[in-house]
């Protein structure tokens, strides 16, 4: 090859790959992507709550219950798992989803014939000590997934929520935004300062400027986000360690409860809502003041009504 | 010819991996475990290492300046330079020629670099202390472009889904610092290119002063009058300019023992041999050359002195309408103890710059005061203190950052965290936020309650550590509601007291 064909085929590479996409070919990707969740799952049952088990065996129960895997995820789809990993603590600590869980789900997501499965986090403290002080990127990876960084503008694309009241564009991982479906796996937390962290607030973590939040009414905004127009095919709620105080990040393992539990739905209102007034057993939390819940369920993103539902508990 | 080889050999591997462990952003090579920066002459001598100066000074005795040839990276940065000329220069032009030593010059800057630094005055020896010199002219001109290069090849690998390599965040560090590395670089690069090794045998302090006992190691170069043929080779060859065939002598004080006059000589007339059964030869000077090259020396320190205090900005201020504030002490990073240690034993290498993977370690530019300048200060604006992250006390080869183990770091009060209430925005929009207390390890802030369900912040200082997280996070724009403000000598952080030890039971779902 000659120099200048290198030169050549260098430029363009670098071209191709910072080339944008425009907001109407974002739209048209999810579109096609919220058909395919539609159709995805019909099972009887819309919330799963499990208690007493280990997180792996807790999640193999609740899927089962919902119809399998195999209802979400489709042979040959991409697939994105965004669990909290936002600190560099060690499972112990439960400021991170637990790593069992999480590899577990790539799992079966790769035994449901999922073509690839990718995980990431927009991590608050250093994202290289937190991936691997999580034990999150040695459980995915030996579970057959993959890691991805996102600590980059690059990696985020602008999208648009027309429904959003304060947050009305964002920058969202283009993990989220190209994979045919993905799975929101977060940790039950308390949070001083949105008052609890679960599936709506982990969305937190699928944008790049998280600032704009918290300058713009942080609780309207966390509910804006979880209108973007590709929603998570399911909400797993980790609840196997709780941090009960000094969330989200906690000091030592006196802040954490072991409470062996993990909440899964597709309604991201309803399973905040269990997970909460799970919590609410722990530390007084009463469900109104999470105000982000309410909120999501004045965008119709689902019910904090937990007697519309078919709610299946499980003691193991 | 096998010394010079092996030479080569050294050398190379001495300034990759230096430069290398001063562009890894990624942390690939684990600077803390590569000892090359800890025996660096001057760093050395900073940390008070007695046993590596005593084996330098004592190498030297031995067998002349090794170090410079061998182990100093700006040295070796000298020979590629001078390498890469050749490569540029006309057949004719190739060569060097014998130049009496700037004796004046050398001792001069010497005793003015001590002079400095004995009054407190620290940045005339880290702008001329060689390693350090080198460390920033890769950290600011190199690592950018190593970085750059990187984001590219993450790009190509990223659109194929291939993830070992990922974009990083390219920033200006210091603008003062960039100058200064500038100035280094074009500099000692055109002294390199012209004349070889000038720099170390006329400004170099560590060059003079194991230039100073090199005059007497037990080998060095001496040409034998019997076998010379005057033919001259020796001298063009010499990049430091110190052969002098006409009159037979070798200045062994500037001598790099590069051993390339030996490799030329095809009359097997020089030398390097046991030199101690012999009186020292006499080195001549001449008093003309030396005046005129005082004065380029002088001139330049004025321009990089005028240059950098061009850049006179005001320091860690926020203007705006909300309120702004001023940091009063600088923030010396983890393990300075204090300022003024700091200031006494750092050369300005920026090595931990280079280092931190949290990116917020910067040159400064007058916080200490220009005695201090270029020496690392923490800036919060790309990210805080990792709570468990010891690494640049690790890598700090000067002592300057002392070692410190986790427990002693979370145990240390760097600074201290001040709260605007004015500024914040629980307070001005009445809206929830605690980012400051989510970033906090210690939950020296933490959220009480405020006006119904919202939370504001509330400080305990005395368990703070001044890592910075509340400030990096602090959404109010556009000065901070929250910041922390040096402590000029560290401070003992108090250990913060688990207040919910009890265990809760759950048996229920609660729905």
């Amino acid at each position: 090859m000659k120099r200048r064909d290198f030169l050549k085929a260098a430029a363009l590479t670098g071209l191709v790959t910072t080339f944008k996409l425009t907001d109407g070919m974002d739209l048209m990707a999810q579109k096609t992507a919220k058909k395919a969740v539609k159709t995805g799952g019909t099972s009887g049952t819309d919330l799963v709550a499990v208690m007493g088990g280990e997180p792996a065996q807790m999640f193999q129960k609740a899927i089962a219950e919902l119809g399998g895997i195999g209802k979400y995820v489709k042979k040959g789809q991409t697939v994105c798992i965004k669990p909290n990993i936002g600190w560099d603590k060690t499972p112990e600590l439960a400021s991170n989803t637990n790593p069992d869980l999480v590899g577990e789900i790539v799992r079966q997501c790769i035994a449901a014939g999922a073509s690839e499965v990718v995980v990431f986090d927009n991590s608050c403290d250093d994202w290289r000590k937190a991936y691997k002080n999580s034990g999150i990127e040695a459980a995915v990876t030996a579970a057959g997934g993959k890691m991805l960084p996102a600590k980059e503008v690059t990696y985020y694309r602008d999208i648009t929520l027309p429904q959003g009241v304060k947050l009305k564009t964002a920058k969202v991982h283009q993990a989220i935004l190209d994979s045919d479906v993905w799975i929101n796996v977060p940790v039950l937390k308390n949070h001083e300062g949105a008052l609890m962290t679960i599936s709506m607030k982990n969305h937190m973590g699928i944008v790049w400027d998280r600032g704009f939040f918290h300058r713009n009414d942080l609780q309207q905004c966390i509910a804006d986000i979880c209108t973007l127009n590709k929603p998570a095919v399911l909400h797993v709620v980790d609840a196997y360690r709780v941090m009960k105080t000094n969330g989200p990040r906690g000091r030592s393992v006196s802040d954490v409860a072991n409470s062996k539990a993990l909440f899964v739905s597709a309604d991201i209102v309803a399973v905040d809502t269990a997970a909460t007034k799970f919590f609410g057993q722990l530390v007084d939390m009463p469900l109104e003041s999470v105000k982000h819940i309410s909120l999501a369920q004045d965008h119709h993103l689902g019910t904090m009504d937990l007697s519309k539902l078919k709610v299946k508990k499980i003691n193991i | 010819m096998i010394l010079k080889r092996l030479r080569l050999a050294l050398g190379i591997i001495s300034l990759l991996i230096l430069t290398f462990l001063f562009v890894d952003f990624a942390g690939l090579l684990p600077a803390q475990k590569v000892p090359l920066a800890d025996i660096q002459f001057v760093p050395a001598l900073l940390a008070l290492s007695f046993g590596t100066v005593t084996a330098l000074l004592l190498l030297t005795l031995l067998f002349g300046r090794i170090y410079c040839s061998v182990l100093c990276p700006m040295g070796l940065f000298q020979d590629l330079t001078g390498r890469v000329a050749l490569l540029f220069k006309k057949k004719k032009k190739r060569k060097y020629s014998y130049s009496p030593e700037k004796r004046w010059l050398r001792y001069g800057t010497l005793v003015a670099v001590l002079g400095t630094y004995i009054a407190g005055w620290s940045v005339l020896l880290s702008v001329l202390e060689p390693y350090s010199a080198f460390g920033r002219m890769v950290t600011h001109l190199l690592r950018p472009i190593y970085m750059a290069g990187n984001n590219l090849i993450a790009g190509v690998f990223n659109h194929f889904g291939n993830f070992s390599f990922y974009h990083t965040e390219i920033f200006l560090l210091s603008t003062s610092s960039l100058v200064v590395a500038l100035i280094t670089f074009v500099f000692i690069g055109y002294l390199a290119w012209r004349y070889g090794r000038t720099f170390c045998n006329t400004l170099c302090p560590v060059g003079t002063i194991l230039g100073f006992v090199s005059r007497f190691s037990m080998f060095r170069f001496k040409v034998h009058e019997e076998s010379c043929n005057h033919c001259g080779i020796c001298a063009r060859n010499c990049k430091a300019s110190c052969i002098d065939s006409k009159s037979e002598t070798v200045d062994n004080s500037r001598c790099v023992t590069c051993f390339n006059c030996t490799t030329v000589c095809t009359k097997k007339a020089i030398r390097y041999e046991f030199s101690w059964k012999k009186s020292a030869p006499a080195t001549t000077i001449s008093e003309d050359d030396s005046v005129a090259s005082r004065r380029r020396f002088l001139a330049t320190i004025g321009v990089t002195m005028l240059a950098a205090s061009s850049q006179v900005w005001a320091k860690g201020m926020h203007l705006g309408t909300n309120k702004p504030w001023i940091r009063k002490s600088p923030l010396s990073p983890p393990g300075s103890h204090s300022a003024a240690h700091l200031n006494a034993h750092c050369t300005a290498c920026h090595l931990c710059v280079a280092q931190c993977p949290s990116k917020i370690l910067k040159p400064s530019f007058l916080e200490y005061g220009v005695e201090g300048m270029m020496q690392p200060i923490m800036d919060f604006s790309h990210g805080f203190c990792n709570y468990d992250c010891t690494l640049c006390t690790e890598v700090c080869p000067n002592g300057a950052l002392k070692k410190l183990t986790v427990d002693q770091k979370h145990a240390t009060q760097m600074g201290y965290v001040k709260f605007i209430k004015s500024n914040c925005v629980v307070f001005t929009d009445e809206t929830f936020c605690g980012a400051c207390s989510e970033h906090c390890p210690t939950q020296a802030v933490s959220m009480v309650p405020y006006k119904g369900d919202l939370t504001i912040p509330q400080l305990n200082t005395a368990i703070c550590v001044g890592c910075g997280g509340c400030e990096y996070v602090c959404p109010a724009k556009p000065a901070k509601a929250i910041y922390v403000e040096g402590n000029p000598v560290h401070r003992k952080a108090e250990q913060f007291v688990d207040t919910n030890k009890k265990e809760v039971k759950v048996e229920s779902f609660g729905f």
